[in-house]
């Protein structure tokens, strides 16, 4: 791994780590109406994958998107502004926090219905295949997608037609608030596309340099026809399934025992790449608090950019329901 | 421009539509249950597979929530796609990428996205083939914000229509009956469009508007034949469109003639009868000299028995009765 590489892997996550704790600390403020579902700890995931794709690849991307967004290459203001719901957003303020694009990096949208993005990542990945470019799609979805029949439609075709596709499963245990052992009689994950004869991992989620490899050797063997190929990543979000902490809704909601919390963040994805960068004397720490402070002045610009957008115009409501092109 | 013309059925017409298409566009996909088999969808998909092969013209496992999505995916990934269902009963798997998926997906991120898709259901009705293999869901779709609806009744729009879906930039949800696709017609040899949103008046008349679409239309002009014998003269207006549904026509047709017969294929309850009566009340209320009749199937399951079959799918002489009734 080169030095430079990980310094921008620790970039990348922090950069979405402080997007996702500045939002969090704005939805407590009551600044921040749309439901944001929040990929704190799951960094790794995100920079891991998006890392080994060049921009003309594709990304698919569920509810929890921010991450993937912004490791794509997404504009941080005008997701900042869409999760405001204003008209300089990505989505123009049509799509809020579960909507989100941005097509000039390749990141083809996000949506939130469970698993319904999965096949339109096969879609583009079919489109590649039909003009025999050199390029791959990858979809990204939970765990509590593989309760959805439409994924293992999915796995099927793809695996019938061989097509450039990388399965991405976030597993973080939890299925808004099911226990995967509550979901499923068999808690590995990767093992459902197995059948199908795809090559499937399961790895360290909160390992990006794992991640990284992974999906390096995952693009190559797409782009030879031995694709798809399944990643399950074993994460956990250190957030509430919706808002910074399950207990915005009422009192008490975090339903997960503390002491997996606790645990999990000991295994922090952030930090880990911040000690290995120390400890591999890749920067000292001087030199990372002068990046970190870059990256939470470049959060508050977001930040202020959002704010002090203007409003979306009531008179344009039904702009957008046909493309008039 | 003159145009080269050759009589041919329905199902044909499209056939001839995918075969232009595809060989004239290098990003068309059509995709779907059953392209290659000689029977699924009629012969509206003849030799597309050994003219163009497997790789433009794709033939699905039974998946139509994944397979619909993959049409979605294709149209944002920049192919045009069309996605058959060969039953539109089948098709309700795959209600979220079309109705979750496709019909918002421009509007969601504020504009700007091409969804190249046309979604192709087949009303397969009648023969004793019961509830599932039956029904005209046409005005589900209908109900969606996003989505454009087309239902061609004759050769020549089949073939018009098609073109125009695909090269349309929406998604859009192309319906035909089987019960059409043997109907002849001349239909020129080109490639030409059928303008999504426009209806047609097929016939001109003083004393009722008939407005009906799809097999349905072709009996209100079998029953407006009959009815000019008898000194009646019907205007029969063709939707073509469902949806955008083309008001001006409807209610340029009714202020002239005072009554308004609708003849829809479909159940009755909130329906597209419902929604074309509505327009009517709320803009041309003063012009009626009868209330509005609503001529659609029965609210209940089609059923399998031929003889029950004859009493719940209607025919000419249910229209021919009714604007006798509405002008008594």
């Amino acid at each position: 791994m080169k030095k430079s590489d990980l310094i921008k892997f620790y970039k990348q996550m922090l950069l979405i780590r402080r997007f996702e704790e500045k939002t969090g600390e704005l939805i407590l403020k009551g600044e921040i109406k749309t439901p944001c579902h929040l990929c704190i700890g799951q960094e790794a995931v995100a920079v891991g994958v998006c890392s080994a794709l060049d921009k003309q690849d594709y990304v698919f991307s569920n509810h929890r998107g921010h991450g993937h967004y912004l490791a794509k290459g997404g504009d941080i203001k005008k997701l900042m502004a869409e999760i405001f719901c204003k008209e300089t957003g990505c989505s123009y303020g049509r799509g809020g926090s579960m909507h989100i694009i941005a097509r000039e990096q390749g990141f083809m949208g996000s949506a939130p219905i469970v698993a319904g993005t999965v096949s339109l990542a096969l879609g583009a990945a079919l489109a590649l295949k039909i003009k025999m470019e050199k390029r791959v799609s990858v979809s990204f979805f939970g765990d509590g997608a593989t309760g959805e029949g439409v994924l293992y439609e999915s796995l099927n075709f793809s695996a019938l037609k061989k097509l450039p596709l990388i399965f991405v499963c976030e597993n973080n245990l939890y299925s808004t608030h099911l226990p995967i052992r509550e979901c499923r009689p068999d808690i590995g994950i990767f093992k459902i596309a197995q059948p199908f004869g795809i090559k499937a991992f399961q790895i360290d989620g909160n390992d990006v340099l794992k991640i990284y490899e992974t999906a390096k050797k995952a693009k190559k063997m797409c782009l030879v026809s031995k694709g798809p190929v399944f990643i399950e990543c074993l994460t956990y979000r250190q957030s509430g399934h919706v808002g910074p902490n399950d207990r915005i809704q009422s009192e008490n909601k975090d339903i997960r025992p503390k002491r997996e919390v606790e645990a999990w963040k000991k295994k922090d994805p952030v930090k880990r790449i911040r000690n290995l960068i120390i400890d591999k004397k890749v920067l000292e720490s001087q030199k990372l608090e002068k990046i970190e402070k870059e990256i939470e002045k470049e959060v508050e610009e977001a930040y202020k950019f959002a704010k002090s957008s203007p409003i979306c115009k009531k008179e344009e409501i039904n702009k957008y329901v046909f493309n008039q092109e | 421009m003159s145009l080269t013309k050759n009589k041919i059925s329905y199902s044909l017409a499209i056939n001839q539509a995918l075969i232009q298409l595809i060989k004239s566009d290098g990003s068309i996909v059509l995709l779907g249950q059953g392209v290659k088999s000689p029977w699924y969808v009629g012969n509206t998909s003849r030799d597309l597979v050994k003219r163009f092969g497997e790789k433009r013209v794709i033939d699905t496992p039974v998946s139509e929530n994944a397979v619909t999505g993959i049409g979605l995916g294709l149209a944002l990934a920049g192919s045009r796609a069309v996605v058959v269902h060969p039953r539109m009963d089948f098709m309700l798997y795959a209600m979220d990428p079309i109705i979750n998926q496709a019909a918002n997906w421009n509007y969601m991120y504020g504009g700007g996205i091409k969804v190249p898709l046309v979604i192709w259901g087949i009303i397969n009705r009648g023969g004793e083939q019961g509830a599932q293999h039956s029904q005209a869901l046409y005005g589900i779709f209908s109900h969606i914000p996003g989505l454009k609806v087309v239902m061609p009744s004759n050769p020549y729009d089949a073939k018009g229509l098609m073109i125009s879906a695909v090269y349309d930039n929406n998604p859009v949800i192309f319906i035909d009956d089987r019960w059409l696709y043997n109907l002849e017609q001349e239909v020129p040899e080109e490639i030409y469009r059928v303008p999504i949103g426009k209806a047609e008046i097929k016939r001109e008349g003083k004393d009722i508007t008939i407005v009906s679409a799809s097999y349905m239309l072709n009996e209100s002009l079998k029953a407006s034949d009959e009815l000019n014998k008898k000194g009646i003269y019907p205007e029969v207006i063709d939707l073509k469109t469902i949806k955008p549904l083309d008001a001006d026509l409807i209610l340029k047709s009714v202020k002239k003639t005072g009554r308004l017969l609708i003849a829809d294929a479909s159940w009755k309850s909130f329906g597209v009868s419902s929604e074309i009566s509505a327009l009517v009340s709320e803009n041309a209320l003063s012009s009626l000299k009868a209330p509005v009749k609503r001529l659609c199937l029965y609210d209940a399951p089609a059923p399998a028995s031929s003889q029950l079959e004859k009493a719940y799918y209607l025919t000419k002489d249910d229209i021919i009765r009714e604007v006798k009734n509405i002008l008594k």
